[in-house]
């Protein structure tokens, strides 16, 4: 097992009551294996996009972007900077 | 020079990180809250620490590519009223195509690129999330 520090921002972070908290999950896991898991942790994220757009330390990856122990992945709604 | 501030945006500081006797066309673009729909605010949110790197990067990919220019942005958080500006970019080269070009490259970089948020804020104190660009 691994756990994975989640970040939510802006209306996905309403949708999830909170702003950053953790999951565990079974590693070798996915971008996409941490979001399922956020699914059933947190209902209100079954509002989110079925691929919202997500980061993974700091960075924007594709949803099959490998995770490990310890990592911070992000869920972003769509950017709106400027 | 922070690339998230706060407070308002002071151009004369950005100005000042790019321009240079060497470098004789200098082109600003602001980006200023305007009253749609009777907004008179926004609220800007951020993942801070990864739009800070995001913006190092696109400033170093601009600085790559006109290697003479130099460019700086600011962009603000928080509550930012109608007819404030929200992001400031400055970019400073010895001719106006390359001032020109770096700084539009920067502002659509940061439109597809930068983990910032806005929320609305209507005149009946209904807030709205923005979430097309």
């Amino acid at each position: 097992m691994g756990k994975v520090s989640v970040r939510f921002f802006a209306r996905y972070a309403e949708l999830a009551g909170c702003s950053w908290s953790a999951v565990n999950v079974k590693t070798p896991a996915t971008v996409a294996d941490v979001i399922a898991r956020v699914r059933e942790v947190f209902p209100g994220t079954k509002d989110l996009p079925p691929q919202p757009l997500a980061a993974l330390n700091e960075r924007q990856v594709k949803l099959d972007a490998q995770v490990r122990d310890g990592d911070e992945v992000a869920l972003l709604p769509p950017l709106a900077g400027g | 020079m922070m690339h998230l501030t706060r407070d308002p945006l002071d151009i004369k500081d950005l100005l000042a990180e790019v321009q240079g006797p060497e470098r004789g066309g200098t082109c600003v673009f602001l980006g200023t809250v305007r009253t749609d729909d009777d907004v008179t605010a926004i609220d800007y949110s951020a993942y801070e620490p990864m739009a800070s790197a995001e913006i190092e990067r696109i400033l170093a990919e601009a600085e790559t590519q006109w290697p003479t220019a130099r460019v700086m942005l600011q962009h603000r958080l928080g509550e930012i009223p109608v007819g404030e500006p929200s992001i400031a970019i400055a970019a400073a080269a010895p001719h106006r195509e390359e001032a020109f070009a770096a700084c539009r490259y920067v502002i659509e970089e940061v439109k597809k690129r930068l983990p910032i948020w806005k929320k609305e804020l209507h005149a009946d104190g209904s807030p709205t999330w923005v979430e097309s660009p």
